[in-house]
């Protein structure tokens, strides 16, 4: 359901395109609106925002097997491709992360925890996602936006953790089970 | 192609979910629950409800002709991407199981029991929109306004429309130092050039740009570590452009030391207020740019006329704090005058008791709940439960809990859905009965387009009708170009 209700989020606007949709979701720094421009400018085929990663990898070698873990502790194995945002890609397989901004760094409802040594190969966020990250509950050490991980062929094995949601919301001992 | 992916996926999610853990006995039933109120909290609870609860009504009441509450009317027009989130919250309004209805007051249109009869479960979501005020002599004056006011005023909020603010005026004094202090002062320092492609209001446009406001000092009555704004909007004040922002290097001697030993947010923000401080003019202002002071230790204590003009406000009288041991703010005997021609107040805001029948606490301004739960069959989201605090991710995080709490009620038969209960229809009826004109979804997206159409010939993403009655009339496809 969520991802029915996010991942086709401003088709009407925002266009990107494919060849330059890899290079656009980089995080350079240069600022969203910078990159928004860029994307738009190269258009080649229309896609919009999360389309890209509704393409199965086309080779192997695009490839990046990872592992979301959900609030209850599951963990789902998901057969990604270099290119893919973390964000989408967990739309496109129904994993309950939000993107209340789509993507856009000026929310943090795509928080996630990065396990293991995968924090540090990951390029180290911008000073804007440090910012939202301190706005985050239940904030810790290797606590990243989703939105702003983009699938390398190194992350191969990558487990990403959503945050639990707090526990003193269940009245009379209901455990949900999604 | 997509569309048709999408739906099929959406259906098996559903048939999934539903042998293994939903209906016992209200199995044949069709839960009916209400929502009152159309901001975020409203929508994360509904979008967790029709997920969950594949065979629930979900209807929607909102007080405005149009939707998504502090989304368009308290995200700043300079702050676009946040309001991203609409298209989540249009996805979710254009599920079959959800029904929007538009210009309903709950208490006026609609009493609580009539909606507690009419579904098996309310879940009330209507906000916190009273401003606290400070209880000071010449709050009265005029020119002494709430800060969240002046945010309706120039987001389009119908009911300021019309708030009386005269910028024509040098200093202005924000009272708080949360996020709606800060946002508040940076539309009135931002070069208007930064504003006129935003959505912010034609009138505050025009008027903001006859502006001659040169220096807003936002004033804490505590100091730099008890700020409670975040750290991205104190970033965006520093790089305003043609603003110096001005701070008292002695207000940080203290806490310098501490720095260190704080929680990594805390942390950050103290660090760039620390490097603020550092890169504060000494000496003479340079009078050819506007200044943002960040003013601690300071409470109000009267409000005094101007000269020029004897009905409004030209200076207060601060006085100044100390803290004690547990951090609190004590006044000391020493006190001082700052020029201030425009007040805005932002210490805080309150929920109001929208039908006599709600529990209510009256003392902290919001309805007593645990988790969402006043009692089974009445439920609240957003400030009204929790009071006006935290980011988006904290109310949908809450919202959620509550739908979460909602559907275990219904499925657990707390909450008796297996008598049927009518729903809409009996609420239909109610408000025809009384001549309330009600506003559909498919009413919203012509007042929508049109408000889009006449944003492009300006350059703006829309321009916001603030009107009801001009809302009223375009939603039914009249007025509208």
């Amino acid at each position: 359901m969520i991802c029915c209700l996010v991942s086709k989020a401003s088709n009407m606007f925002r266009l990107v395109g494919t060849s330059s949709l890899k290079c656009g979701t980089e995080t350079t720094g240069s600022g969203v609106l910078h990159k928004m421009i860029v994307r738009g400018l190269h258009t080649t085929q229309n896609l919009a925002h999360g389309e890209y990663e509704w393409k199965d990898p086309e080779t192997e070698d695009e490839v990046v097997n990872i592992t979301y873990i959900d609030k209850n502790g599951n963990k789902i194995p998901i057969r990604g491709k270099v290119g893919d945002n973390v964000l989408y890609l967990a739309h496109r397989y129904g994993i309950e992360m939000e993107g209340a901004c789509e993507a856009s760094l000026a929310c943090t409802t795509c928080h996630v925890y990065v396990l293991g040594d995968f924090l540090e190969k990951l390029p180290p966020p911008e000073e804007k996602e440090d910012d939202l990250l301190d706005m985050a509950p239940f904030l810790k050490e290797n606590s990243r936006l989703g939105c702003q991980i983009i699938l390398k062929k190194e992350y191969e094995g990558m487990e990403l953790q959503l945050p639990q949601a707090t526990r003193n919301f269940y009245v009379d001992g209901h455990k949900p089970s999604h | 192609m997509r569309q048709l992916l999408l739906w099929v996926g959406h259906t098996c999610n559903r048939l999934r979910i539903l042998p293994q853990k939903r209906f016992s006995s209200s199995a044949a039933s069709t839960p009916k629950i209400c929502i009152v109120g159309s901001g975020p909290a409203s929508f994360y609870a509904a979008q967790h409800l029709i997920k969950t609860l594949p065979r629930a009504e979900v209807d929607i009441y909102e007080q405005l002709p149009v939707p998504f509450g502090l989304v368009r009317f308290g995200v700043a027009p300079d702050h676009p991407e946040v309001k991203n989130v609409m298209n989540t919250f249009t996805k979710t309004a254009k599920s079959p199981q959800l029904r929007f209805i538009g210009n309903v007051t709950l208490g006026r249109d609609l009493s609580l029991r009539e909606l507690r009869d009419a579904y098996h479960a309310v879940l009330l979501a209507y906000g916190a929109d009273e401003d606290q005020e400070l209880g000071v002599n010449g709050e009265k004056l005029s020119n002494v306004l709430s800060a969240r006011r002046f945010v309706g005023w120039y987001n389009g909020l119908p009911r300021d429309t019309d708030l009386p603010v005269d910028l024509n005026v040098e200093e202005v004094a924000v009272l708080g130092q949360g996020n709606v202090a800060l946002d508040v002062a940076r539309i009135l320092l931002t070069p208007i050039d930064r504003l006129k492609n935003t959505d912010i209001t034609e009138h505050a446009l025009e008027a903001l740009s006859r502006s001659r406001v040169r220096r807003v000092r936002l004033i804490g009555r505590r100091g730099p570590l008890q700020v409670a704004f975040t750290i991205k909007e104190l970033r965006e004040m520093l790089a305003l452009p043609d603003c110096i922002t001005v701070c008292k290097l002695q207000d940080f001697e203290a806490v310098r030391p501490l720095v260190p030993g704080l929680e990594r947010p805390r942390r950050r923000l103290t660090e760039l207020l620390c490097k603020a401080a550092d890169s504060s003019p000494s000496g003479d202002l340079d009078e050819s740019k506007r200044h943002f002071h960040l003013v601690f230790f300071r409470s109000p204590l009267s409000f005094y006329p101007s000269p020029d003009v004897p009905h409004a406000v030209g200076s207060m009288k601060l006085v100044v704090n100390q803290l004690d041991g547990q951090q609190q703010a004590v006044p000391t005997a020493i006190t001082e005058t700052v020029q201030c021609g425009l007040v805005l107040r932002s210490i805080g805001y309150r929920s109001t008791q929208a039908d006599p029948a709600l529990p209510f606490d009256t003392g902290r301004g919001r309805v007593p709940n645990i988790s969402g739960v006043v009692h089974p069959g009445l439920y609240v989201a957003g400030w009204l439960a929790t009071g006006p605090v935290g980011v988006i991710l904290s109310t949908m995080t809450q919202a959620f809990g509550v739908g979460r709490a909602v559907e275990a009620d219904v499925c657990s038969g707390r909450v008796d859905a297996s008598q049927a209960r009518p729903g809409h229809t009996a609420v239909a009826k109610l408000l025809s009965d009384r001549g309330v004109t009600t506003v559909s979804w498919k009413d919203w997206e012509r007042v929508d387009a049109v408000e889009r159409s006449r944003g492009e010939k300006v350059g703006k993403p829309r321009e916001k009708i603030v009107d009801v009655q001009e809302m009223l009339a375009v939603s039914v496809g009249a007025g509208g170009t």
